[in-house]
């Protein structure tokens, strides 16, 4: 049960060196514009750039491709799921059709089908890196400053800390947890029935939310005890000051935000269309 | 004469959702730069009282508030729980309740970051902080790699930048192994001096809170307070012994034998205190009694061999450890905190398979055996009772195990009686768990084990946080247990309870098992306690002081005697 | 318990829940047998959450919950999904003062209350608005994204009112005052 997740990686590269408020920002900039834009110009180049900045963040592809592989597996099978409900989606949105070679019923294998296909999978791979990057290059006591930095208000920002700082421990009790159960004889197994498998679920979710609730009262207390909440505003012990390197890196970011937003709608439309 | 801090007057308080007050007409002063220690049993208000102290009440636990309490001359009343945290700091029992930061620097600093202080005043703030308890070195370590005592030293730390007058601690030595108790104390007592702060300590255990220096000891029971005095006069009255609370063992022995202990003796210090009008007497008693037998070997029944296990690969955290119980024994598995006790009890029940090594149960090899194949062998109790309860019926919770394996609606309502009445729940067989105090919900969790019929039972600091009274029922339940043949082994921070109650000692330290052998001769062998953090008994250092020539031999017979005495006062203890 | 700004409890009781949220949609998802699709007990959980903490609590519990499982577990939130979970938990939390779990009991009329909320909380959720942004900022198609939208509502929906209704009756069973406790 002890599930690989994504974490933050220790290194020095330049990209670690970015404050966290900065790789927020960018992270946004870049998956907005990666979600708006069908440009498959524009895709192509975020999609080189993203390699490009991974590269620089000095993360090895060995470290996170048990992300990688998942991600890979689930665009395929989404591509396949999307031929089989809309074979002819390509055609409705470029408006022509090359058939490649027929297929029975309206599966033909057409150009525009092909090319939406891959742009659609490619979208998905331009957006990845950059969240994928902002997790494993931010260490998270700088995540909740950062995002307060940003403009989000502090309390709501501290309790993404308080996230992350106790999804290790919730973890622990959760395998406690099922440990004791199955000790009595609670079995989590898939071999079960399914009503079966609710009632064990239950047997593990009753006390992990007991024992959250526990949680959750001596944390307030103990919050309460050392200050929080006092002020309007609040100060970040690991907050990290901006330097010059963060204003090029937003800059740049902006710069390629607004550019991929121009090349994508300058004709109206989300879609580059190589087909007219 | 100091000018007082904190002036309780005719104080009272309840909870909204009690009938009846749980603080009545407290009157206490305490003076500027004092210690001052609160002892009661579970249920007296001790934790209710430090609320009051810091604004949790009426803060988070509302209620009535009657009588006037001042801290620093002002009326607590009026000031807000965030205007008292500036005067008084608090370290919850809880080290990982209280450390809401994720690295070390990071938590010290919380209390500054809500004042909005600039960073680079709070980084030298931080610095120093965690210079005073020595934590400097481990600034940016995250909360998962540091151990108990550490986390408590970083919840000092929390609140010392604040640069509080008044530090609170409810029960701080709760799962610390003995030499990081003492370190502790030596710790809080260091800082008092630097700080010239006023200390309020409430603590379940007395004798090691007396390690350090203590102005006045403060007895509470049922809401009142009932005894307050120096600790020479405290430890010299009965109030100790009349409230249900363990008094120091050393003192216990003197008055076992009939030895009068005056505050002229100056008792509250073992190492000051006057020895000369005592050793006659108590060398005599020890003459007396008899030394107990020991109980011959038994075949075994658990038996390790060479395990090897680490939770990350290339990070072993238990070294080749092998040994063996015999069916029907009872035994201690004690050292270090993160010696690797606990998750050597996870390698038994299943919860983790060792790397390499063998786990044999009644002679048949185990070490591929499914969680739930052990389970028919071996019971675990876990040291958090919530983290085994899932329903809401003390019944239904008992039942559960035997449900899940099928037994006949008529086989488990049989079977769940006679547990619950083993266990002293049977009067409470139709509440809610969420009714029952902590020390029931131990034995809940106990009872819903039990129902299943292990040959051995393991318990994980089955005394943990539980005052004596508690403590008594709960390890006389597990004596009557092995006394009706089962084997049981458990973990515990507790020296005296493992003289008392199990003959033989398992002692880890760093993955290894260091020693295996009688009780009382681990405490006998110095090496071996300092290398597993324990620390030997005030009896060990009375008898050295007596002149005694066989300090063992003093606490065996000390045991017996005291076993014989308490049996007797037992008997009158109903079990709620 | 929200005013203009949060009380500490519900902040702690976010960040608490959120991880929570994380676990259990990690390990506590039951495959049921229909292709890619699970009962996502988690759903259950912020049910529970949001009745006990208020619409604020549910919203940012779904909200940070969602997106930080996503982020850790698949490296990218899949926003459209990420923005129900928190209306789930918004909708769902505005139904806390009718309920008001802590006086201790859950009897029919709320509990067939609850479960009228949460439907309607979900039908809205994962019916229209999930599809509607996964064509708007994906551009699936979409036959594709109403279908999945539909299995994942429905599963949720048995899921929250089978898992989440015992939680809440359970939880509201350990309320019970002990005044009206006796010794047998
Ligand atoms: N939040 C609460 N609401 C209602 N009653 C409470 C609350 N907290 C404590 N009590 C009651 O007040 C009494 C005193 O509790 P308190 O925690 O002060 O005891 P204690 O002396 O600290 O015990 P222990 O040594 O076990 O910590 C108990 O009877 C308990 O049931
Ligand atoms: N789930 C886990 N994952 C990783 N490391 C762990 C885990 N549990 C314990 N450890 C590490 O293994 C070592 C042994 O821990 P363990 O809890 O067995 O010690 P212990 O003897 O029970 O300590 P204590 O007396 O404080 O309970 C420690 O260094 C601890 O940090
Ligand atoms: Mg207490
Ligand atoms: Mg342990």
């Amino acid at each position: 049960m002890t599930a690989k997740m994504l974490s933050y990686i220790e290194r020095d590269s330049p990209i670690h060196r970015l404050t966290g408020a900065t790789k927020l920002l960018c992270f946004f900039m870049w998956s907005g514009a990666a979600m708006l834009t069908y440009d498959t110009r524009v895709l192509a180049f975020f999609f080189l750039a993203s390699v490009a900045v991974f590269k620089i963040s000095k993360v090895r592809v060995a470290e996170i491709s048990f992300i990688l592989i998942f991600i890979l597996v689930f665009l395929a099978l989404n591509d396949i799921a999307i031929y089989l409900f809309s074979p002819q989606e390509g055609v409705k949105i470029y408006g022509t059709k090359h058939v490649l070679f027929p297929l029975p019923g309206h599966y033909d294998v057409t150009l525009e089908q092909l090319f939406y296909q891959l742009n659609i999978t490619m979208k998905y791979l331009t957006v990845l890196p950059a969240a994928l990057l902002f997790i494993v290059t931010t260490h998270p006591s700088e995540f909740a400053a950062s995002l307060n930095r940003i403009g989000v208000s502090y309390r709501i920002a501290f309790s993404v800390a308080l996230a992350l700082r106790y999804i290790p421990d919730i973890q622990r009790d959760f395998r406690t947890i099922a440990h004791a159960q199955q000790a009595r004889g609670i079995d989590l197994s898939r071999k079960e029935k399914l009503p079966k498998r609710v009632k064990n679920a239950l047997a593990i979710l009753f006390p992990l939310i007991f024992t959250s609730l526990d949680r959750i009262e001596t944390i307030t207390n103990a919050m309460a005890l050392r200050g929080f909440g006092k002020k309007k505003r609040r100060t970040w012990y690991s907050a990290r000051p901006f330097a010059r390197r963060d204003y090029i890196a937003l800059g740049v970011m902006g710069l390629i935000f607004v550019l991929s937003l121009l090349i994508t709608f300058h004709d109206k439309t989300r879609f580059y269309n190589p087909f007219s | 004469m100091a000018k007082p801090v904190i002036e309780f007057n005719h104080f009272g308080f309840k909870y909204r959702s009690q009938a009846q007050p749980t603080l009545y007409d407290i009157n206490l002063t305490i003076y500027e730069g004092e210690k001052v220690v609160i002892v009661g049993p579970s249920g007296s208000g001790k934790s209710t009282l430090a609320h009051c102290l810091n604004g949790l009440i009426p803060f988070s636990y509302k209620g009535e508030v009657t009588g006037s309490l001042k801290i620093l001359g002002q009326e607590a009343k009026d000031k807000g729980i965030y205007a008292l945290s500036k005067m008084v700091g608090t370290v919850v029992q809880d080290p990982d309740a209280q450390f809401v930061g994720i690295t070390v620097g990071e938590d010290i600093a919380f209390a500054l970051e809500n004042d909005g202080l600039p960073q680079s005043e709070m980084v030298a703030r931080v610095e120093e902080a965690s210079r005073a308890v020595e934590m400097e070195q481990h600034l940016l370590a995250s909360v998962h790699q540091l151990s108990g005592g550490q986390k408590q030293r970083t919840a000092l730390a929390g609140v010392m930048v604040d640069h509080v007058r008044i530090l609170l601690f409810d029960e701080p030595l709760a799962n610390l192994d003995p030499a990081a108790g003492k370190r502790a104390m030596a710790l809080i007592d260091r800082i008092q001096k630097e700080m010239k702060a006023t200390v309020v300590i409430i603590e379940h255990r007395l004798e090691d809170v007396l390690h350090a220096h203590v102005d006045r000891i403060v007895v509470m029971n049922d809401g009142r307070i009932v005894a307050e005095g120096a600790p020479d006069q405290v430890l010299a009255s009965s109030a100790l012994e009349e409230n249900g609370i363990r008094e120091p063992l050393y003192v216990k022995a003197l008055k076992y034998a009939g030895c009068e202990v005056t505050p002229a003796m100056r008792p509250a210090r073992l190492d000051a205190m006057e020895m000369n009008p005592v050793r006659e007497r108590l060398y005599r008693w020890y003459e007396a009694i008899d030394s107990p037998a020991e109980k011959p070997k038994a075949p075994p029944v658990l038996e390790l061999k060479d395990i090897r296990f680490g939770y990350a690969p290339g990070r072993e955290v238990i070294h080749g450890v092998s040994f063996s119980i015999g069916k029907g024994e009872m035994v201690s598995l004690v050292g270090k905190n993160g010696a690797g006790k606990s998750t050597l009890t996870k390698l038994i029940c299943g919860f983790e398979k060792p790397d390499s090594g063998e786990i044999v149960v009644d002679g048949r090899d185990m070490t591929a055996a499914t969680i739930k194949e052990r389970a028919l062998k071996i019971g675990l109790v876990m040291q958090n009772p919530n983290h085994m309860i899932s329903k809401q019926m003390l019944f239904d919770e008992v039942a559960l195990g035997l449900v899940a394996r099928g037994f006949s609606d008529q086989e488990i309502e049989e079977r769940v009686e006679k547990t619950l009445k083993i266990c002293g729940l049977w009067p409470f067989r139709h509440w809610p768990i969420a009714a029952l105090s902590f020390g029931q919900k131990k034995r809940a969790t106990i009872a819903s084990v039990l129902a299943l019929e292990p040959e051995i039972l393991i318990l994980d600091e089955p005394t943990a946080g539980q005052d004596f009274r508690h403590y008594t029922e709960i390890m006389e339940f597990l004596t009557e247990l092995n006394r009706r043949g089962i084997t049981i082994l458990m973990i515990t921070h507790d020296m005296h309870l493992m003289l008392e109650y199990t003959p033989r000692a398992i002692v880890m330290a760093d993955g290894r098992v260091i020693a295996d052998e009688s009780a009382v001769r681990v405490l006998a062998d110095p090496d071996v306690m300092r290398r597993a953090n324990l620390r030997t008994t005030s009896l060990f250092e009375l008898a050295v002081r007596a002149g005694i020539g066989d300090p063992v031999e003093f606490v065996r017979r000390f045991i017996a005697y005291d076993k014989e005495a308490r049996g007797h006062d037992r008997k009158d203890v109903v079990v709620y | 318990m929200q005013g203009e700004k949060l009380s500490i409890k519900t902040i702690v009781a976010i960040g608490i829940g959120a991880a929570v949220f994380v676990i259990l949609g990690r390990f506590v998802s039951l495959p049921t047998g229909v292709p890619n699709t699970t009962i996502e007990t988690s759903y259950a959980f912020l049910a529970l959450m949001a009745v006990l903490f208020g619409p604020v609590a549910g919203a940012l519990i779904g909200l940070i919950g969602h997106a930080l499982k996503d982020l850790i577990m698949y490296g990218s939130p899949w926003w459209s999904w990420v923005i129900v979970s928190a209306l789930v938990g918004l909708f769902i939390g505005l139904s806390s003062n009718k309920i008001k779990i802590d006086e201790g009991e859950f009897g029919v009329k709320k509990i067939v209350l609850f479960n009228i909320v949460q439907v309607v909380a979900q039908a809205v959720g994962w019916f229209l608005i999930a599809p509607t942004l996964d064509i708007l900022i994906y551009a699936e198609p979409a036959n594709k994204v109403y279908l999945q939208g539909l299995v994942a509502g429905i599963a949720n929906m048995i899921t929250v009112g089978v898992i989440g209704t015992l939680l809440l009756f359970g939880y509201a069973k350990t309320r019970s005052k002990s005044g009206s406790l006796e010794k047998e």
